[in-house]
């Protein structure tokens, strides 16, 4: 199986990813320019992190009309696995890939620490191999990570189990003191009802190796190999 | 040419930090009425156009397809001859 790495400018997570899918996972992976709108032959999209268009207007909101994105639009459809990362999650939101949206963070600090977040959803293509609310131990580096979305949209966030993630102390207890942005409902990562499109706001390439302080992120990515099973 | 100034605001359901804060900061500077501040953006466009209701449409269209979100956001617009 392939791994395409989207590249914006402004994207700076794209070498991590690159190097987690390459040398830690040992599949192969590909950068993928924004201006291209080949996917061919790829099983698995990952929007990095970053600062595409250097956050102007709102986080995401000018990297939604690169021309990449209507491949990617096309690939979620047709049931393509697609993960957003920090600044891809945001991208996500504007395309309206996922539902809702980031606003600042509460105390209006960029935050750039680590944090734990508890596994909702272990019945996920990106998630299958945690435990039932597994507490990870992964880091967040964001300025605009306070999600939000109508009163609606979060009843069907949970009927339709799409909270894939939510911020927790380091004994798994989710409530305000360990929610580190103000996002509703403690919300770090969601799906879509489909359940191929993931958004997180936490960076599991920066925490994919022991040496790193935490490889509780790697095993998204190896989850992802095992539901293709390519 | 036509000029549009286009005002984006939060949402009055959608909490505004930015603004919170700075209602403190003003507050601690002695202006003790305040009731409430918030903070939004304001978009200025020149169009090379004649027709203010063209100029109507297209501008409404921009703040759908891009300049707002419709989900947090709300923006009114006024086209002025210049």
């Amino acid at each position: 199986m392939k791994f395409g790495i989207l590249v914006f400018p402004g994207s700076n997570c794209d070498q991590d990813c690159f190097y987690v899918i390459k040398d830690v996972l040992g599949k192969p992976a590909k950068y993928i320019w924004h201006k291209d709108t080949d996917l061919a032959g790829l099983d698995c999209i990952i929007l990095p992190g970053g600062f595409s268009y250097g956050d102007y207007l709102r986080t995401g909101a000018i990297a939604r009309f690169s021309p990449v994105m209507k491949s990617i639009t096309e690939f979620a459809r047709k049931g393509g696995t697609v993960i957003g990362i920090c600044n891809g999650f945001q991208i996500l939101l504007e395309a309206g890939l996922l539902p809702g949206v980031m606003l600042r963070n509460k105390d209006l600090h960029f935050i750039c620490s680590y944090v734990y977040i508890k596994t909702e959803n272990n019945d996920t293509r990106f998630t299958g191999l945690y435990n039932a609310g597994q507490i990870l131990k992964i880091p967040i580096a964001h300025n605009e990570g306070n999600y939000y979305i109508d009163a609606a949209g979060l009843k069907e966030l949970r009927d339709n189990n799409q909270i894939v993630f939510r911020y927790c102390s380091a004994a798994g207890e989710v409530d305000d003191q360990s929610n580190p942005n103000g996002a509703l409902d403690n919300i770090a990562g969601i799906v879509n009802k489909k359940g191929n499109v993931l958004g997180m706001m936490p960076h599991p390439e920066r925490s994919s190796e022991k040496e790193l302080g935490s490889e509780d992120g790697y095993f998204i990515f190896q989850s992802i190999v095992k539901w293709l099973k390519v | 040419m036509l000029k549009a100034e286009i005002n984006i605001t939060l949402k009055r359901t959608v909490a505004d930090p930015q603004g919170l804060t700075i209602k403190h900061a003003l507050e601690s500077s002695g202006y003790k009425e305040l009731a409430e501040v918030r903070i939004g953006k304001l978009v200025v466009i020149r169009l090379n156009l004649k027709d203010k209701e063209k100029a109507k449409r297209q501008v409404n269209e921009m703040c759908k397809k891009l300049l707002a979100n419709p989900i947090i956001e709300d923006y009114h617009f006024m086209i002025k001859g210049e």
